[in-house]
């Protein structure tokens, strides 16, 4: 009880998660910089940038489902079919690499689109409509790439998108960071972000304002798939291969990175920003907990205790607004 | 013709099992408030929905300025000129003003992409400046108040430049003088040449604001009647199609002097401040006061639905230590909540479900398994004996209509058998004829021995059925007196004493301690 007041008084006020998300890293960054001579160092920030970078882009796109009250359970595996169809496009079919990446990402679209048509055409609930996804893509993958790897081993200028370099800042964090930026305009400034946020306050409401719903609510899935294809080429690039087997698992850490950012789950709120921290926040957390030397077991561990933290702070600010 | 704007002719609509409209018609003139009233499940609503294009008709024809028009969606109503606002109301909570009325149709800038939220403002800015309203366009909607989301709507809809008007029960959760303000602004409305379509539950208002009535029965037309020719005790008898006692108030007999429930100087926040009543056995108990006075708050801290800071209750007489609905229900109290649909029923559950609900343990045998046919029959008993309306017991509860819905909340609390019932708003949303039947109802279970709290906005309600009337405003109770004592100047003087005059006259704040 007294523990959960002080909780309380320490989260109220005006407070907002993102803000608290943000001290949150602040707070990580400075407890991992005193305990680790190695973790305050270029090289290891690069290496957490870079390791954020591809989750980052999955939630950026998972946000704005999220904000309509839906949910992405298929980003991970979508990413992956995006990777093999990169793959497939560049080194199989030897086409010039713009038209791969071109290819990567309209998969990622395509596969997002599938989702959005199928929820709100069909009315299949979004949970069950992407875990079939999920499936779906993982299962093509497999099957386009005949189980094993695709290497760009030809094409090493492929690879240079995600590990080439400007004053040591690789490629995939700028173009994640340029993906954030993009995706907080669509947010605030377009008509696509306007409707994704009136679908999660109140669908019917806005379908009776006249608002073709399901159009923009297909377009936000869609939106959200594009972000997969992004991140299939990214990941690609940054291995130089596409592995057909990973991915599984991506989705989960793109809505928890979403989730701790402070949007919320029964949509209608949240912002790029706090996505952004919240991907940080997991990847600063692993680095940290990696060069303390904690098991990787229980770095999994303390990554759900922070999640759920996260959120149960969260809950008591909004009880006390 | 004079003006006619919208006129209806033989629409007909049917849902799976029910035939809702039956060669329905209805006439709008210009410049004219025409009142639609019927009983809930008359059509009204559904005769709307067909003119605000959210359903399409089987049959009929809709005139428009005297042309046939197609109203296949709510955008096409809207583009002709006919908006509707809806009584539970239909604005986002997360967006701001400005976005709520242009919702839609947003100002754009370069490639019919981007949004200009800067012209955004200030068109809605304009539009309450026109509508004398002080709001900011950037103010979030869920920070308004009932009565001012219900401006925003109506700003909305003039957005549109409509000349159709339709208001689905616009009073229901407004006060005295938040419905005054809004009457206002409907004759200015009217005045500039507006068609309105009023649909209420009020009667008493249809003298103040309508020029003409029309009736709606079982899906069909009963008739269309000019307001100021036509007794109020007529429209009901045209809506009913019977002849109900109305005007004589039931004086509830005495109740017995035992103290059943015992509240002391309960205390949240600002939201309730030294609240303090006691409740007698066999007696009901009217809370009157405006929305927000802290009643439902009240109802809600002794049920134990939220946390108190601190205060005392006593259940017959002996200290209740209540935290949580479960332990109010293991102490005999019984909540009825205002918002039945959110908090008193499980819609897609049977009928039979829903009764046994608050009290499953009654029903278990064996291994825990639920006895069905004991289900069955106590459902069975309460329908007959509280006359609900229905097919059978098996009926999902969002089928019935809302007087039925309360009567299956009240058979669940009789089932859980609670000696306190609280009831919220029992009546709202509620037809003429219905609520004679709860409040009969209340009346029988106050003789049977029950005691009941009824919170209640209507002050005739209050008046009609209390034995004893606790008044409270911001948080405070103000005053509490027996029926034969009250009237509806005392109790308004009462609802609206603020802080400042209490202090000012604190014998009044120390008499009600006493």
């Amino acid at each position: 009880m007294e523990f959960k007041n002080q909780f309380k008084t320490l989260f109220n006020s005006n407070a907002s998660q993102k803000i608290l998300a943000f001290a949150g890293l602040i707070v990580m960054f400075v407890v991992f910089s005193l305990a680790s001579p190695n973790f305050f160092q270029f090289s290891n920030i690069v290496g957490i940038l870079l390791a954020t970078a591809v989750n980052g882009v999955l939630a950026l796109g998972v946000t704005f489902v999220i904000i309509t009250a839906g949910i992405d359970l298929s980003v991970g595996t979508v990413m992956t079919l995006s990777a093999v169809m990169t793959g497939v496009f560049i080194t199989n079919l030897g086409l010039p690499i713009p038209v791969g990446i071109l290819g990567g990402l309209l998969t990622g679209g395509f596969a997002g689109w599938l989702n959005g048509t199928v929820i709100s055409k069909m009315r299949v609930p979004p949970f069950v409509t992407t875990l079939g996804m999920l499936y779906v893509a993982k299962g093509l993958a497999l099957v386009i790439s005949g189980l094993k790897p695709i290497y760009f081993s030809d094409t090493p200028a492929f690879g240079q998108i995600a590990m080439g370099d400007i004053a040591g800042i690789p490629y995939a964090v700028l173009i994640f960071f340029g993906a954030a930026i993009v995706a907080h305009i669509i947010l605030n400034k377009t008509i696509l972000g306007r409707y994704t946020f009136a679908l999660g306050s109140n669908e019917e409401a806005t379908r009776l304002s006249g608002v073709n719903t399901d159009k923009w609510k297909t377009a936000v899935y869609a939106l959200a798939g594009l972000y997969s294809g992004l991140a299939g080429v990214l990941i690609a690039a940054r291995l130089n291969s596409a592995q057909p087997a990973l991915g599984a698992g991506y989705e989960l850490d793109a809505i928890a990175a979403v989730v701790i950012g402070g949007t919320s789950l029964s949509g209608g709120e949240g912002t790029i920003l706090g996505t952004v921290i919240g991907a940080f926040i997991i990847s600063v957390l692993t680095n940290g907990l990696r060069i303390l030397s904690v098991p990787q077991e229980w770095q999994i561990v303390v990554t759900g205790g922070i999640l759920i933290l996260a959120v149960y702070a969260d809950m008591l600010r909004r009880r006390q607004s | 013709m004079d003006n006619i704007l919208v006129s209806m002719e033989g629409i007909d609509k049917s849902f799976p099992g029910v035939k809702a409209l039956d060669q329905c018609r209805f006439e709008l003139r210009a410049g004219e408030v025409h009142a639609l009233v019927g009983e809930n499940g008359a059509g009204k609503s559904t005769l709307m929905k067909v003119l605000s294009g959210i359903y399409a008709k089987d049959a009929g024809r809709i005139l428009f300025k005297g042309k046939e028009v197609d109203v296949p969606s709510p955008r096409a109503a809207q583009d002709l000129g006919i908006s509707i606002i809806h009584q539970e109301l239909n604005l986002m909570p997360h967006l701001t003003l400005a976005q709520n009325i242009f919702i839609g149709r947003e100002p754009r800038r370069s490639m019919n992409l981007f949004l200009d939220e800067a012209t955004l403002n200030k068109q809605t800015a304009e539009l309450f400046a026109t509508m004398h309203l002080k709001l900011d366009p950037q103010t979030r909607v869920s920070n308004l108040t009932i009565a001012k989301q219900q401006m925003v709507e109506i700003a909305k809809a003039l957005s549109y430049s409509s000349e159709v008007l339709i208001m689905d029960e616009p009073t229901a959760a407004l006060t005295e003088t938040e419905i005054e303000d809004l009457f206002e602004f409907i004759r200015d409305l009217r005045a500039k040449g507006v068609g309105i379509i009023y649909i209420s539950h009020r009667l008493e208002e249809l003298k103040q604001i309508s020029d003409r009535v029309t009736v709606m029965r079982d899906g069909h037309y009963i008739d269309t009647v000019q307001t100021a020719e036509v007794a109020t005790d007529k429209i009901i008898s045209m809506m009913v199609g019977r002849t109900i006692f109305e005007a004589k108030p039931e004086l509830p007999e005495d109740p017995s002097n035992d103290l059943v429930l015992e509240v002391k100087n309960l205390n949240r926040g600002k939201v309730l401040q030294d609240v303090s009543f006691t409740l007698k056995k066999g007696e009901i108990l009217g809370f009157a006061g405006l929305m927000g006075a802290g009643r439902t708050e009240v109802a809600r801290a002794v049920f134990g639905a939220d946390p108190i800071d601190s205060g005392e209750i006593y259940v017959m007489g002996k200290a209740a230590h209540i935290r949580s609905p479960q332990q109010a229900v293991w102490n005999g109290i019984g909540y009825l909540s205002e918002d039945r649909k959110r908090y008193g029923l499980a819609l897609g559950m049977e009928v039979k479900e829903n009764v046994a609900m608050a009290a499953m343990g009654k029903f278990l045998g064996f291994l825990g398994w639920i006895n069905k046919s004991l289900v069955r029959a106590t459902a069975k008993h309460h329908i007959d004996e509280l006359g609900i309306k229905t097919p059978n017991a098996e009926q999902k509860v969002k089928n019935l209509s809302g007087g039925n819905q309360q009567k299956v909340v009240i058979g669940k609390w009789l089932t859980a058998d609670t000696d306190i019932l609280i009831f919220d708003e029992p009546t709202r949303g509620i037809d003429v004829g219905a609520k004679s039947e709860i409040y009969r109802l209340l009346n029988d279970l106050a003789k049977q021995g029950k005691s009941i709290i009824m919170i209640s906005s209507e002050l005739p309600e209050i008046l009609r059925m209390s034995h004893r009337i606790v008044v409270m405003c911001e948080g405070r109770i103000t005053g509490e007196f027996p029926i034969e004592e009250a009237t509806q100047e005392k109790i308004m003087t009462l609802a609206t004493a603020r802080k400042a005059i209490v202090n000012d006259n604190s014998p009044a704040a120390s008499a009600v301690a006493a």
